[in-house]
């Protein structure tokens, strides 16, 4: 405990001898930061292979990839919230420990995230000093101080905002300001920033690539990811492409092409872990048509019997299209048809009469009772059919269909009257799927199925998915694993910015194309 | 090795049957505390006592369950009673008042329910209001004034004995024994437990989350109602003052059983010994002329003691 307060100490006036107080936002041009050979592993992946990746005072370094590609477990090494396992980071030369958020802070690594960590109804100055008021005063606070410090201060940087004004009242835009004038009084040096974007307006974008631009010119470090190649061309001067946990380019934007950064992206080996495939398409079973007026996303069909991949980046909107589909969320206007006839599908209950399951992304969360048992859980969806006349639970059908499907999904429990909560992720993952099998659902959406469960779980998951189609069950497949949704599936929509921009026969597409319409560049290979 | 898994299997026992511990341990030390402690009259007593609070907490378990909370089951108990003897009083049809008073029990869980569930206010705020606005109506019906009857048949509720054993008491066990069986042999049990658990699964589960809270509040007011005929009963009177704090003592019998306050744990037996837990304690401390005052204290201290060791056994497990 005392050794660890002491290097923290010791980190700490490491850092304020490289930063002196007083010179911001003027910083030290010739600062740097470097990852030497990080690695890092977690159970059954390894998100981190040697990864080299430098920034300077004065660049904006864009660092690109593929969903788990390792960019956010590289953020969180630079955050503190996670350790490498090997490898160096070096700051203006001299090697670090970034032990916890507190450690990175401290040496000036400020990063901002998608979701902003503001408090909403203080104001502007209330929230630039948020955990450092003391600074100011151990008792009252002195708030007109206070409100003068934060103008001083966004003055200094070229900020243009109230800070009286509580903060859920400013734009989205506005509000990234707040949190970059936070991270620049903390004397920051390197700002990370995690999708700056993707819930700004392009009038926002501009603004914020101007203040991205000054940051730079006056010798901040910036680190910048995004899915948005056109906003790399314009912002970055550097860019780092990572795949696979592993950099496989890193150089100057100019020198590199959109489609040429895209190639490089994408490219995993497809392994011969995934069965091979019998299409088994029938007849069409659900027809979900965009809403009238929509004319960039196109009409998504699913056949009874057939694999139907959903690609995109996270945020493409892949995963609210399904909850919408099922009635979990509010409905966009998308007409839904069923063999044909329109359907209005207002909630998952009204779903699960059509015969439509979900296996959401999340399972914790929205998968399973944790603290109920196997038997509890798997039987939720049947206990209609379960019960009699006066609502008694057949006890020895629910204990025949639960263990039923246990051994079929050969799920590894002692009995079925274990809590979920103690089960393995891959065993709970194959209950969630057991709750709409033993409904016998005409159709099941999977929504990223194989995430975070072992290898074996996965190949048991993909044989499952054969059977299920094979038995004419048609099967709608959310993932960000292109070589699994491109070994899966039977045809594949690709989704970017909320609407279905391109139907491709998996056969015959690759993980160039895929991602050439997920990042939305729909004319193949000239952007 | 051994040690350990013995140890592992005590503690995952205890926070199980914590409750019952609990009982034992106070069973005993009441019984050397005092020599009218274990007699039948004094154990009638005690049983007479607990019944009203053992059959609120039956319906504020489910509630509990499905991660609300009920606060307005003293107010709930007066406005039926009063409802209730208004009935008797103008009709002279006993039965009838003991029907209707129960249904005024139900059709307040009904409106708690419509709030929460529909309206999604959060529990504690909405039975807050009803816990008002049922005190309200209880005292428009009587204009503030008790309602007096010494005569009828109604009082065999409250007042009667069968073989022995206070009818109050004899209703206790069947409440208790039917809502636990709902609670595990039923859809609708399972349901609870769901909704309480993972409300999100269990509405992507195609689960009618809003029903389920729905009857659980008016289950709970059913039960409360049965409990306002009993009260009145043995009160001979329906006062719209009655049951002032009713909702602390059943809360606390359901946390002292071990449900979680958290939702998707508990049973309805544990509540049944969280209800013994405090009338024993009650008892006990004016067998041996604790003031009333101190009792109160006592029982608060009780309570945090309670969910701290249950807290701590889990946390063990």
């Amino acid at each position: 405990m005392s050794s660890s307060s002491s290097s923290n100490r010791l980190i700490a006036s490491d850092a304020s001898e490289a930063v002196r107080p007083g010179d911001s936002p003027g910083r030290n041009s010739r600062s740097s930061l470097v990852l030497e050979n990080i690695s890092k592993t977690f159970p059954g992946v390894q998100a981190l292979k040697n990864v080299f990746f430098e920034v300077k005072g004065g660049e904006v370094h864009a660092l690109i990839g593929e969903n788990g590609a390792g960019k956010s477990t590289l953020l969180k090494i630079l955050s503190g919230a996670h350790q490498a396992d090997a490898g160096v980071i070096r700051i203006n030369g001299r090697q670090v420990v970034i032990e916890d958020p507190r450690a990175a802070r401290k040496l000036g690594i400020a990063i901002i995230y998608q979701e902003l960590m503001l408090v909403p109804w203080l104001n502007v100055a209330h929230n630039l000093y948020l955990g450092r008021e003391t600074h100011f005063s151990r008792g009252l606070l002195p708030l007109q101080r206070m409100v003068a410090g934060a103008r001083d201060e966004l003055q200094k940087i070229g900020i243009d905002l109230d800070p009286t004004v509580p903060v859920a009242e400013l734009g989205m835009a506005e509000q990234q300001m707040v949190e970059i004038a936070r991270a620049l009084i903390e004397n920051a040096q390197f700002l990370l920033m995690d999708e700056p974007t993707a819930s700004l307006t392009e009038r926002e974008i501009e603004i914020l690539f101007e203040k991205i631009k000054v940051l730079r010119d006056s010798g901040v470090a910036i680190v910048y990811i995004s899915h948005r190649l056109e906003e790399i061309q314009k912002i970055a001067d550097r860019v780092t492409v990572l795949r696979d946990g592993e950099v496989v380019h890193s150089g100057a934007v100019a020198d590199a092409t959109m489609s040429d950064l895209i190639s490089k992206m994408v490219g995993r080996p497809i392994s011969s872990h995934f069965p091979a495939r019998t299409p088994a398409k029938g007849q069409e079973l659900l027809r979900v048509e965009p809403s009238p007026g929509n004319t960039r996303s196109r009409a998504v069909v699913v056949h009874a019997g057939e694999v139907v991949g959903l690609a995109g980046l996270v945020g493409a909107g892949r995963t609210d299209w399904a909850w919408r589909l099922i009635g979990a969320a509010p409905a966009r206007g998308e007409r839904t048809f069923l063999s044909g006839r329109p359907v209005e599908i207002s909630s998952p209950y009204r779903a699960r009469e059509l015969g439509i399951g979900m296996v959401p992304e999340n399972r914790k969360d929205h998968g399973l009772v944790l603290a109920r048992t196997v038997r509890e859980n798997m039987s939720m969806t049947i206990l209609d059919r379960l019960a009699n006349w006066c609502g008694f639970i057949n006890l020895s059908n629910q204990s025949n269909s639960c263990s039923l499907y246990v051994d079929r999904l050969n799920i590894r429990c002692s009995s079925d009257a274990v809590e979920c909560g103690t089960l393995s992720g891959g065993n709970q993952q194959k209950i969630v799927l057991a709750k709409w099998l033993v409904r016998d659902c005409r159709m099941i959406i999977l929504d990223e199925p194989t995430r975070g469960i072992d290898v074996g779980t996965k190949s048991e998951m993909y044989k499952l998915i054969n059977e299920l189609s094979q038995d004419h069950k048609a099967i709608v497949l959310i993932s960000s694993d292109l070589p699994e949704l491109l070994s899966m599936s039977d045809r594949i929509y690709v989704m970017h910015l909320g609407d279905f921009v391109a139907e491709l026969d998996a056969r015959e597409t690759n993980q160039e194309e895929v991602m050439h319409f997920a990042f939305g560049y729909f004319d193949r290979g000239s952007p | 090795m051994t040690d350990k898994l013995s140890s592992q299997f005590v503690t995952r026992y205890l926070s199980r049957y914590g409750s019952v511990v609990m009982l034992a341990v106070l069973v005993i030390l009441m019984s050397f505390a005092s020599k009218q402690f274990l007699t039948v009259d004094n154990l009638t007593n005690v049983a007479r006592q607990v019944s009203i609070f053992a059959i609120i907490g039956a319906g504020m378990t489910f509630v509990i369950i499905t991660a609300g909370i009920d606060l307005s089951v003293g107010s709930i108990v007066a406005l039926s009673a009063c409802v209730g003897m208004t009935v008797i009083d103008r009709t002279e049809m006993d039965f009838l008042g003991i029907g209707i008073g129960i249904l005024v029990g139900a059709l307040c869980g009904a409106a708690n329910g419509t709030v929460v569930a529909w309206f999604r206010i959060p529990p504690f705020i909405a039975t807050l209001a009803g816990l008002t606005v049922f005190r309200g109506l209880s005292l428009v019906i009587t204009d503030g004034i008790p309602i007096i009857r010494f005569t009828g048949s109604f009082r065999f509720i409250g007042q009667g004995m069968i073989g022995g054993i206070p009818v109050p008491v004899i209703i206790m066990a069947i409440v208790v024994t039917a809502t636990q069986i709902l609670l595990r042999r039923t859809a609708f049990g399972a349901y609870v437990y769901a909704v309480g658990g993972n409300e999100e699964a269990a509405r992507l589960s195609g689960i009618k989350v809003a029903w389920i809270k729905f009857w659980s509040y008016v289950l709970c007011g059913f039960l409360t109602g049965i409990s306002g005929m009993i009260l009145m009963a043995r009160l001979s009177s329906a006062q719209p003052a009655v049951g002032e704090g009713f909702e602390l003592d059943a809360i606390a019998a359901v946390v002292l059983g071990g449900t979680s306050l958290m939702g998707g744990r508990g049973a309805v037996w544990s509540t049944l010994i969280g209800a013994l837990v405090i009338g024993i304690l009650g008892n006990g401390m004016n067998l041996m002329g604790v003031h009333s005052h101190y009792q109160l204290v006592a029982k608060g201290v009780l309570i945090v003691l309670a969910v701290l060791l249950d807290n701590y056994l889990k946390k063990r497990r």
